[in-house]
């Protein structure tokens, strides 16, 4: 079957139409010198069955979750994703449409993320949720924008170095080109440095900006960094895993004014690090500086509940270059995979989720403590995550448990030089118990080598 | 269309009225027309400086946002709290209760540059 459209009788009518010879002809505005002169070199055209069995080939060479087993955190994570989200996420409704907006015939769409937002509202203890962005980094770099457009007079951010370096890097990408005055905090001991960050706050301050977990999977007091950023009149942003609010307190709590983060932990599946989804919620006063997509609810003629983008004159295709930002997308997918997984979990199940985490994480920690070679850099309450600090190179660790179908974790070194032999470690709630005895045995068998 | 006598205009569709050494301004009755449903006006602090012709403010409408431009040079004396809580005042009631903001005057012979009602009829028809 040809999945082209147009046979050659088509292209031959087409062609007389526009009194043309040849679709050679259409090309006469391209310089000579730059036409492609040969065909493509592709392979010649093959049957579905001999394409699938390639593609097979070609897959099996990348390892996957049902072959190893993965302590891989540093933001992605290896979550338990129950099959009823693929279930509703794999309609073709949902699946092939390209954005389905339009309120008269996306009912159904709109309806998916107004729960979204809601629940994301909900989650954070925030008053408005957007239907989010592409990921933890671009929310990180949205919301910083976003702080700058609120405070007028203001062009300082105060950032922890406890965010993830890569949201950072982002946001300094996007942040290129205008007048910002970036200040890091840096981490000592597993924590941000609080009295750093109150004596870096000052007049100038737009926003206050902390990660919780940080990078280094610490949980941090987000009640002082609230404080810190109310003394100096900014604002406050906290970037948090939204797993660890099924037991956390929520940002929105500690007087947060943007709370962001990576959502992918929510029903979406690791792949090769994405595509995910960033969640951004804000205070109701802030809503119209909210960048990106939002839905609303309201009534049609007959006086029947239904839903609709709304608030579009925050965005750029109406503001123009007064908007906060030129986002004009979401990850709706993503999302609804998100939306589908809390509407299962609900709150009981997050918090057990939540919990899970936390006591296999412990559990995990514990036993690999006990293991010559290995040890804790620092002690700080942590929710799913955690650094080792391992006398043989985390490089080498990696490769070597890798042979053994385990992914022991992430090199924290690959994102920050200064924690070269340190190995970050997740352990999420599918993990069992006899695959964490197995990754210290398999430890064992390393260290002091 | 109203285009009230005792008002000054300037080609932005805004209107000033000039007591003493005080100008309230609003949006004229053919601006807030051509807007359709106002939902949300951004305003400027009081005590806030501004120059004639520039912009002070936005107001939004469902599909456009517009910049709102001072017809003179003062300093915002007063906001109007109701155009920010209602923005619907400023359909209603363009000239009376939707006025926006009450400048103190700095340079009275700006007035000789606005537009009078006869110019402004003009310009909108």
């Amino acid at each position: 079957m040809a999945y082209l459209p147009h046979t050659e009788e088509d292209r031959r009518r087409m062609l007389e139409t526009i009194e043309k010879n040849d679709v050679e002809e259409l090309l006469e505005a391209v310089p000579e010198e730059l036409r492609q002169k040969k065909p493509l070199n592709l392979p010649p055209p093959s049957a579905e069955m001999d394409t699938v069995s390639l593609l097979r080939e070609l897959a099996s060479v990348n390892g996957d979750l049902d072959s190893y087993t993965s302590f891989l955190g540093a933001g992605i994570y290896d979550h338990f994703i129950p099959s009823v989200v693929s279930h509703i996420t794999s309609r073709p409704e949902f699946y092939t449409a390209y954005t389905p907006y339009q309120p008269e015939v996306s009912q159904g769409t709109l309806t998916a993320i107004f729960e979204y937002q809601s629940m994301i509202a909900e989650l954070t203890a925030m008053d408005v949720s957007n239907a989010s962005v592409y990921d933890g980094g671009s929310a990180l770099a949205e919301a910083a924008s976003m702080a700058l457009a609120l405070s007028k007079k203001r062009n300082g951010l105060v950032v922890s170095k406890g965010i993830h370096p890569f949201y950072r890097e982002v946001m300094k990408t996007c942040l290129t080109g205008q007048e910002v005055e970036i200040v890091e905090v840096p981490v000592t001991g597993g924590l941000t440095d609080l009295d750093r960050l109150r004596d870096e706050c000052c007049d100038n301050t737009a926003a206050v900006i902390v990660q919780s977990p940080n990078f280094v999977g610490s949980i941090e007091d987000l009640k002082e960094v609230g404080e810190a950023a109310t003394a100096c009149g900014a604002l406050f942003i906290a970037v948090v895993d939204p797993i660890s609010l099924g037991i956390l307190k929520p940002p929105g709590e500690f007087g947060a004014d943007i709370v962001i983060g990576e959502g992918q932990a929510l029903g979406n599946h690791p792949s090769f690090g994405g595509p995910l989804f960033g969640f951004f919620a804000c205070r109701d006063k802030h809503k119209r500086s909210l960048p990106g997509r939002l839905v609303g609810q309201t009534v049609d003629e007959d006086g029947k509940r239904g839903f609709v983008l709304t608030l579009q004159t925050r965005e750029q295709h109406i503001r123009r270059e007064k908007a906060t930002s030129n986002i004009c997308t979401n990850q709706a997918l993503n999302a609804l995979a998100a939306t589908v997984y809390m509407s299962l979990m609900g709150k009981e199940g997050l918090r057990e989720v939540a919990q899970l985490c936390i006591q296999k994480a412990h559990y995990a920690r514990e036993k690999i403590n006990e293991l010559e070679g290995f040890s804790s850099p620092w002690d700080t309450p942590f929710f799913k995550e955690f650094p080792v600090r391992t006398t043989t190179f985390p490089g080498e660790v990696i490769e070597r448990l890798k042979s053994k179908g385990f992914l022991a974790g992430v090199s924290a070194g690959c994102f920050d030089s200064s924690l070269d032999d340190v190995l970050l470690v997740a352990v999420t709630e599918r993990r069992t118990k006899e695959e964490i005895d197995k990754l210290v045995e398999l430890l064992g068998d390393l260290g002091g080598t | 269309m109203n285009v009230p006598e005792n008002l000054l205009y300037t080609k932005e569709h805004e209107w000033v009225r000039v007591e003493g050494s005080t100008a309230t301004i609003g949006i004229t009755d053919y601006a807030q027309g051509e807007l359709g449903d106002i939902v949300f006006v951004e305003l400027p602090e009081v005590d806030t400086d501004v120059k004639q012709l520039e912009a002070f403010g936005t107001i939004e409408a469902v599909k456009t946002v517009a910049d709102l431009y001072s017809p003179v040079s003062g300093e915002i004396r007063e906001v109007n709290s109701t155009v920010e809580e209602t923005p619907e005042v400023m359909n209603q009631d363009p000239y009376g209760e939707g006025w926006i903001i009450k400048v103190q005057l700095s340079d009275t012979s700006e007035l000789d540059g606005l537009l009078n009602p006869e110019e402004y009829t003009k310009l909108i028809s």
